[in-house]
């Protein structure tokens, strides 16, 4: 959680609000920051730590693990409409990557912006080539946008 | 005795006795008709108490409506990764 902590003013400049979950309890939650996580990055966690002590919200989201009792790594992208764009699972020996994340963000923000006028292809970052849907397009995007593109 | 056990990213299991092991049926984590989750789809509201800014406070996700949220679920503080 420390490194999307430290991308917080970034998601916040995006019009970003992150909520993190585990089961742990709130009192847990205060210790690990006072303790732990306000030594990894600049002062305390900036955004809420919820507590889902009996996993009901996990379970609402379909992550959590009823064997080892507790989340897995779940991440859920929420548009202003309360709309759900994107999640991503991971189990949890495995650490997400808060880079992907954002540029996932900026991707459906921009769709957004556009009113889905324009799309984002394969490996797209901020500044690189859209695409615009439409019957013009059909059969040829080989022409508009190359997998070298994508992937530079 | 007490056997040492590997601290990992996870909390130990539970171990359930043999009675109970074989009464336990095996649930899905998503059970198929019940809120799946889908993207297009309405990000299921919830309330939960949370440690911010000092405060222990409650608020829900619907508070947020009209602003991008990032809603990240891990498996428990101290854990390593």
């Amino acid at each position: 959680m420390s490194a999307v902590a430290d991308r917080y003013k970034e998601l916040q400049e995006l019009g970003v609000e992150v909520i993190s979950i585990s089961v742990d309890s709130v009192f847990v939650h205060k210790m690990w920051n006072d303790h732990e996580l306000s030594k990894m990055i600049d002062g305390d966690i900036p955004f809420p730590m919820g507590s889902d002590q009996d996993g009901s919200i996990g379970k609402l989201y379909g992550i959590y693990d009823e064997e080892g009792k507790v989340e897995t790594r779940g991440r859920f992208i929420i548009d202003p409409d309360g709309i759900i764009q994107g999640f991503e699972v991971l189990n949890p020996t495995v650490g997400r990557n808060i880079e992907e994340t954002i540029r996932q963000i900026k991707a459906f923000q921009l769709v957004r912006e556009s009113e889905g006028r324009e799309v984002t292809p394969a490996g797209w970052e901020p500044g690189k080539k859209t695409l615009k849907p439409g019957p013009d397009l059909v059969g040829k995007v080989w022409q508009e946008w190359s997998v070298a593109e994508g992937a530079k | 005795m007490p056997v040492e056990f590997k601290a990992g990213c996870q909390r130990p299991a539970i171990k359930m006795d043999m009675v109970e092991e074989e009464k336990r049926e095996e649930k899905p984590i998503i059970k198929e008709g019940d809120n799946m989750i889908k993207v297009g789809k309405p990000a299921p509201d919830f309330t939960i108490p949370a440690f911010y800014e000092g405060k222990f406070v409650e608020l829900s996700l619907s508070e947020f409506k009209g602003k991008w949220v990032l809603l990240c679920f891990y498996p428990g503080d101290f854990t390593f990764v």
